[in-house]
């Protein structure tokens, strides 16, 4: 029988969302052990397109946003260190009716919560942002709007978690976990243990497995949207751009790169651990990005990538305490707007596993919601490949 | 699998032309994409008409033999559905992604021979990204396509057996200030040569009358050491390195063409859902595949791209291919031609296995490169960067997470020249067995919008 490391709260996954909650619940005092099953922030924190947007978010979820954007904002006060977070604000344009009437919608929710979004169209928006091609009827530049490297993100979290006393072990997969009288012990695949009072699933698209343990189960499923990088050019494309139609985000770094991100999503493999960038989308995406952005035509693509990231049908995040385990919380399915939120999100649970009030109303987002008559977003329809 | 077979061979080398032929005299017609202009490969490369006028002297006593080996060649590609300049850039649900003279085009296929050959192998040294530094195949495409040498002070550095090759060829076009510097030592080479003689007294032997002709034409030849660094104020002008015996050496030069061995060209045949494993000896990632070179239900694997070989094990390698092919399309393949093949085949691989001990990859010269050198060249990232970012706390410990974090191997290459000194670098910071970087489309990079007016001046 091998030894038990014992704390406060185990926290299982090194995603963004888990680190976060692991930083919060450390720096008030709890003695933290963080499991990862691979790398630190290797997963759907690392290969999402890093957008910081406080646009096109549903009513629900503002709350959450504008306190993450604050946080985001503080990020290398919180870490002492960067992850190029750059606040270039992000540009959505449409092309259609149906998009131009989203857009209308989506600057009248977040002006209710009053985040600045500035409608634009014809001359205003072309000497502005000069290299968007003709035809677009309306835009909204949304200047709080940000962008940061998804890649970097998360290991300044686990190393300032470091810094408050918490623990990180990776390459550790969590195989089970029991619930008793003196809280949770938790074994891994390798046949580690680890005991704590309180215990954080974050394992992204692996928690849903984790869940089903406690009893629950979650309509979570894979997927990843299709993404491209191409070779470095001059910083020319400032804001992020985002076609409200949903062919185009974009974005450029001041390296040079433009990043490319498009729907419909993939679906990820069965084996869940990895997502293909089927050609066609790849070859869609790139005329897509050279009919919005005609100076882009003669850019080479050197990437392609995708994701495994957790998606529920309202596409919103399970966060909040489990509805069977007393100790046990959740904090898992981004479904696509999962990086931005992290901050908040861990700050938020960090205070309910902490017995205290979230700073951020989190209802709506318990695992039990997924009943029958559960919710199932339009998202699901338009940004994702539909059964043949 | 109803319907016609699709057969589709990527590559035009040695590998791919031995698989076409095979496929040709058995009376199937398939697809044969290369992205260069001009079939043969990289060894074999063919002169372009720029070069055309220096086909004895580089060829000699064999420009007859090599003129009548381009005429088959050219004979079995008319027989094909051949199309030279064409790429393919990605491999899915059994379906090419080609971008050629008609832009972006899908090609279905049914049965799959991937034979793209390889390129050298890199260790970095100091300056070893300054202007005059080329790739030995580089210094040999020079020859054979532009009709030039890369300089006129030329050393040929590293450790391959490519250095002689290539000098030779220098030398014969009248070329007469070359040093050859390879970092094995000579007792290496000799510990290693009754293998490399026992597998294939040919080929063996041909090395050694190479190396005879370039000692008769002057050719400095040095070996053991280590490569200090390329130096030079805003170009190649010296290589510095250290003698076996620790003494400091300088050598001018003008260009520099390094090599240390080969590095198959995996990325296809990742995509086109080979699986991998590890050679200790060659110190690289090759395919799995069984002895015919079948490495899935729909896919084979042929030549250098597969296992380093050369381009005799790649013409016994693309034959064995093809055979396992037209058996799995339910032709009889006579048991002696495969046992043939297969004897031929394993020869030159145990040739070239043996001769990874006569020319040796400097795994760790790795540990001793300045913080300052280049690993990256695209990304500008450097050996002090990998280094801290290894020894960070909850650094990363796998090879394609420190890409992610480093950049190094993220740019135009994609790893396929920073790579294997990347592997080098994290395993001996890891103490493990080098890692594989995943493949990811494009195999080289391509435009938004395919430049197609080459299809409409024809049409």
């Amino acid at each position: 029988m091998s030894e038990t490391t014992t704390s406060d709260v185990i926290v299982i996954g090194g995603g963004l969302f888990g680190a976060f909650t692991g930083l919060f619940l450390a720096r008030a005092g709890l003695k933290v052990t963080l499991l990862e099953r691979g790398q630190v922030g290797a997963q759907a924190s690392a290969t999402n397109f890093g957008n910081l947007r406080l646009h096109g978010r549903s009513a629900r979820q503002y709350p959450l946003s504008i306190r993450a954007q604050e946080l985001w904002e503080s990020y290398v006060r919180l870490t002492g260190e960067t992850c190029d977070i750059d606040r270039t604000g992000h540009l959505y344009f449409a092309r259609t009716d149906r998009g131009e009437a989203q857009l209308r919608k989506e600057v009248e929710t977040a002006g209710r919560f009053g985040i600045d979004s500035q409608l634009m169209e014809g001359a205003r928006l072309y000497d502005r942002f000069p290299f968007l091609a003709p035809g677009i009827r309306l835009a909204a530049f949304s200047p709080r709007s940000a962008v940061a490297n998804p890649r970097l993100s998360t290991p300044p979290v686990a190393r300032a978690l470091l810094r408050y006393g918490g623990t990180v072990v990776e390459g550790c997969e969590v195989a089970r976990f029991e619930h008793g009288s003196r809280g949770f012990a938790v074994t891994t695949a390798d046949g580690r243990h680890f005991a704590a009072a309180k215990l954080v699933n974050a394992a992204g698209a692996w928690a849903g497995a984790l869940a089903a343990q406690a009893g629950e189960t979650v309509p979570m499923f894979s997927a990843g949207p299709p993404q491209f990088v191409t070779e470095p050019l001059p910083y020319r494309l400032h804001p992020s751009l985002h076609m409200v139609e949903g062919d185009v985000i974009v974005r450029q770094i001041p390296r040079g790169n433009v990043i490319f991100s498009g729907y419909p999503r993939t679906r990820s493999l069965v084996s869940g651990e990895f997502t293909y960038v089927p050609p066609e989308k790849t070859l869609r995406g790139m005329r897509a990005l050279a009919e919005s952005v005609p100076m882009l035509t003669r850019a080479e693509i050197i990437r392609v990538w995708s994701g495994v990231e957790g998606y529920l049908p309202d596409m919103l995040p399970v966060i909040g305490p489990s509805a069977t385990l007393p100790g046990l919380f959740h904090a898992f399915g981004g479904s696509g707007g999962g990086f931005q939120i992290a901050p908040a999100l861990g700050e938020s649970l960090a205070a309910l596993v902490r017995g205290e009030a979230s700073p951020v109303d989190l209802k709506g987002y318990g695992i039990d919601r997924f009943g029958k008559s559960a919710e199932v977003s339009d998202k699901i329809r338009m940004e994702f490949d539909q059964p043949a | 699998m109803g319907g016609e077979p699709i057969v589709a061979i990527v590559g035009a080398g040695p590998a791919g032309l031995a698989a076409t032929r095979v496929l040709v005299q058995a009376g199937l017609r398939p697809i044969v994409l290369e992205e260069a202009t001009l079939p043969g490969g990289q060894g074999t490369r063919r002169l372009s008409p720029l070069s055309e006028p220096y086909r004895a002297a580089l060829y000699g006593q064999g420009a007859d033999a090599m003129a009548r080996r381009e005429d088959t060649e050219n004979a079995i590609l008319a027989k094909c559905d051949y199309r030279p300049g064409t790429l393919v850039w990605a491999c899915h649900d059994n379906q090419l992604e080609l971008l050629g003279p008609d832009g972006f085009v899908g090609q279905p296929y049914t049965h799959l021979v991937i034979a793209v050959g390889a390129t050298d192998r890199i260790m970095p040294v100091p300056g070893w990204t300054l202007p005059g530094v080329f790739t030995l195949g580089g210094s040999q495409v020079a020859v054979k396509r532009h009709a030039s040498f890369i300089g006129r002070k030329v050393v040929f550095a590293g450790s391959s057996p490519l250095l002689y090759l290539a000098a030779a060829q220098y030398l014969r076009l009248g070329h007469r200030d070359l040093t050859v510097l390879d970092t094995t030592p000579m007792a290496a080479k000799l510990r290693a040569f009754p293998a490399m003689l026992r597998h294939a007294p040919r080929t063996a032997m041909e090395g050694l009358a190479l190396m005879a002709e370039l000692r008769r034409g002057g050719v400095a030849m040095l070996s053991g050491g280590t490569i200090r660094a390329i130096e030079g104020d805003g170009r190649v002008e010296r290589l510095r390195y250290v003698t076996r015996k620790g003494r400091e050496t300088v050598v001018a030069a003008d260009a520099v063409a390094m090599g240390h061995g080969l590095r198959a060209e995996t990325q296809l045949a990742e995509l086109a859902g080979a699986e991998f494993r590890f050679d200790p000896d060659f110190r690289q990632w090759f395919a799995r595949t069984d002895a015919m070179g079948r490495a899935g239900e729909t896919l084979w694997l042929a030549g250098d791209s597969a296992r380093i070989g050369g381009a005799q094990a790649a013409d016994a390698a693309g034959s064995l291919a093809a055979q396992s092919l037209l058996a799995s399309l339910g032709r009889q393949i006579p048991a002696r031609l495969l046992r043939r093949g297969r004897r031929r085949l394993k020869a030159q691989l145990d040739f070239q296995r043996a001769m990874t001990g006569a020319f040796r990859w400097p795994a760790e010269t790795v540990a001793e490169l300045p913080d300052a050198t280049p690993i990256c060249r695209c990304e500008r990232v450097t050996a002090g960067e990998i280094r801290a970012t290894l020894a960070a706390p909850v650094g990363p410990v796998e090879i394609n997470r420190v890409k992610s974090i480093t950049r190094c191997g993220m740019g135009r290459c994609q790893g396929r020249f920073c790579g294997p000194a990347l592997a080098e670098i994290v395993a001996s910071a890891a103490g493990e067995t080098p890692g594989r970087l995943r493949a990811q489309a494009p195999v080289r990079p391509i435009p938004l919008v395919a430049d197609t007016e080459g299809a409409e001046q024809r049409a």
